[in-house]
């Protein structure tokens, strides 16, 4: 049945919005990560 | 024998509704006297209203059959958006001129400053709207078929639902980047429920098809619970500067 | 407690599969919907949790008003940016279920719109956290938090009166649920919680390691200029051990 792509498309979409979230904490961990490894530097 | 206090003296002696009754309307008619005197700020809201209207007729075809349906959001997005020209500059003048700090050392109460402010606004605010309602009912032929005297609980009550809630959060735009643009960003969402009031209470009474009763008490019920609000945590926000 | 965390996380991966197995297998299809139907499984959970972190957001802001104690006014800003995350989730798996099963994106139902209102409420927040000097910020978003919770009981009731004047397709519908779906909704709320406690927990200590590199610089730009300083000041090590492991 044609809306049985609705149900996997929400699903989908569900997880991409958590994974985009947790990519950029990530981002955001890795570029403090680095000021921080500046700062002890100096 | 009277021991001399250092954090009061006389002038605490007072009842704090004297004190706050007083600042509210000495700073209300000192601003209302330099925005008088200064007309080029005023004039320049004006101009911008009757813009906003134009643009809206151009492009909302006041011809058509609709209009009596969707006058009241036209009318209502075009005040709120000169309303908030007029709120970005509420406190410009303070900033200029630090009088804030000479606000926050003083035992004035924060509020009354925020109601002269706010009531300010108000008539500024009812000023534009003075200008704009005529020239929508001109360009878009508006009878209310319903009462039209309900539409000055609904005017008044809309109106002091944006002004209140814009005054707070100018001030608390004051020190944010992009300061002309963070007022909108805040004021908007939180007006919503007052905005579906005033636009639909007003369609009620256009169209005639529904009571405006709801909309009114729905106005009446947010403007106290945001008075309130506002007055009991200005200080904060005074203090946060 | 820093074992505690990959623990919690194994386990909030196994709940979390096992809930998407009992939403698209176990549970039983919907009469009128079909499986489209299993989207409340997601749609539901989310809505909670995000009104859960809001919920939370408020607490910490009005005790951050009061003691002002910079842990909570950062659980405050975990809560509203978790909580804005999975309040996206809701509003973008609405509309997903309402297409097939009533032909159209958007409704103005009453628990959509004033989810969408809650939304932009806390986007504001957010926006206002971002672009204020961070000495003010947490005390003004304290006070917004505040605004935004007094507000949302007015939405919701105007939106719901101006529904019953327009009447239009209740996304989400009512009616009572079979127990054997709310036993598969009551599973894939507890996974998604453990999921939300799991992300706060991690932008918590992202937000504390920030502030800790904030501080480290801002001392670093006052002190650097200053050659002949004891090394001991000039060292951030000492700033950045302040508050310990």
């Amino acid at each position: 049945m044609n809306s049985i792509k609705f149900l996997y498309s929400a699903y989908a979409a569900t997880w991409s919005i958590h994974l985009l979230y947790i990519g950029s904490l990530l981002r955001r961990y890795r570029r403090l990560k680095q000021e921080l490894n500046e700062l002890k530097q100096k | 024998m009277h021991k001399p206090s250092f954090t009061g003296g006389d002038a605490m002696s007072l009842p704090s509704s004297t004190t706050r009754g007083t600042i509210t309307r000495a700073t209300l008619t000192k601003d209302l006297r330099l925005e008088w005197r200064s007309k080029d700020a005023l004039n320049s809201m004006l101009f911008f209203s009757l813009l906003v209207v134009v643009i809206f007729s151009f492009s909302f075809d006041p011809l058509a059959e609709e209009s009596r349906r969707i006058a009241g959001g036209l009318v209502w997005v075009a005040i709120l958006f000169a309303a908030v020209v007029a709120l970005n500059q509420t406190w410009a003048r303070e900033l200029r001129n630090q009088v804030l700090d000479a606000y926050r050392v003083s035992p004035a109460p924060p509020n009354a400053l925020f109601m002269a402010k706010a009531l300010g606004n108000f008539f500024l605010v009812s000023l534009l709207e003075a200008l704009m309602t005529p020239l929508f009912i001109i360009f878009y032929n508006l009878r209310a078929l319903g009462p039209a005297w309900q539409l000055i609980p609904i005017g008044l009550l809309g109106t002091w639902a944006l002004v209140v809630n814009g005054t707070f959060f100018a001030a608390i735009s004051l020190r944010t980047r992009s300061r002309e643009l963070m007022l909108p960003l805040l004021l908007f969402p939180i007006s919503i429920p007052a905005v579906l009031g005033m636009v639909a209470g007003t369609t009620a009474i256009l169209t005639g098809e529904n009571s405006a009763h709801f909309w009114i008490v729905l106005l009446l019920t947010y403007d106290v619970v945001f008075t309130t609000a506002c007055l009991a945590l200005f200080e904060k926000v005074l203090e946060a500067e | 407690m820093k074992r505690l965390f990959p623990i919690l996380a194994v386990l909030t991966a196994l709940m979390l599969v096992y809930a998407v197995y009992q939403a698209l297998v176990v549970a039983p299809t919907e009469r009128t919907m079909g499986d489209v139907q299993r989207i409340f499984y997601y749609h539901v959970p989310s809505a909670w949790t995000a009104f859960l972190l809001f919920l939370v957001n408020l607490v910490a802001s009005v005790v951050y008003l009061v003691k002002r104690n910079p842990k909570v006014d950062a659980l405050a800003m975990v809560s509203a940016e978790v909580g804005v995350v999975f309040c996206t989730v809701v509003l973008v798996t609405g509309p997903i279920w309402a297409r097939p099963v009533w032909g159209i994106w958007w409704t103005w139902d009453v628990r959509l719109t004033s989810t969408l209102v809650l939304w932009l409420i806390y986007v504001s927040y957010l926006l206002l956290r971002r672009f204020s000097d961070s000495a003010q910020a947490p005390a003004l978003a304290a006070v917004l938090a505040i605004f935004g919770a007094l507000d949302i009981p007015l939405v919701y009731f105007s939106i719901w009166f101006f529904r019953t004047q327009h009447p239009q397709p209740v996304i989400g519908g009512g009616g009572s649920i079979d127990p054997r779906m709310w036993r598969v909704l009551l599973i894939n709320w507890m996974a998604f919680l453990c999921f939300a406690l799991l992300m706060c927990w991690s932008r918590y200590r992202l937000e504390t390691m920030r502030r800790e590199v904030e501080e480290a610089q801002a001392l670093e730009s006052l002190l650097g200029d200053d050659r002949g300083s004891s090394a001991e000041i000039r060292n951030p090590k000492v700033a950045l051990n302040r508050s310990g492991p």
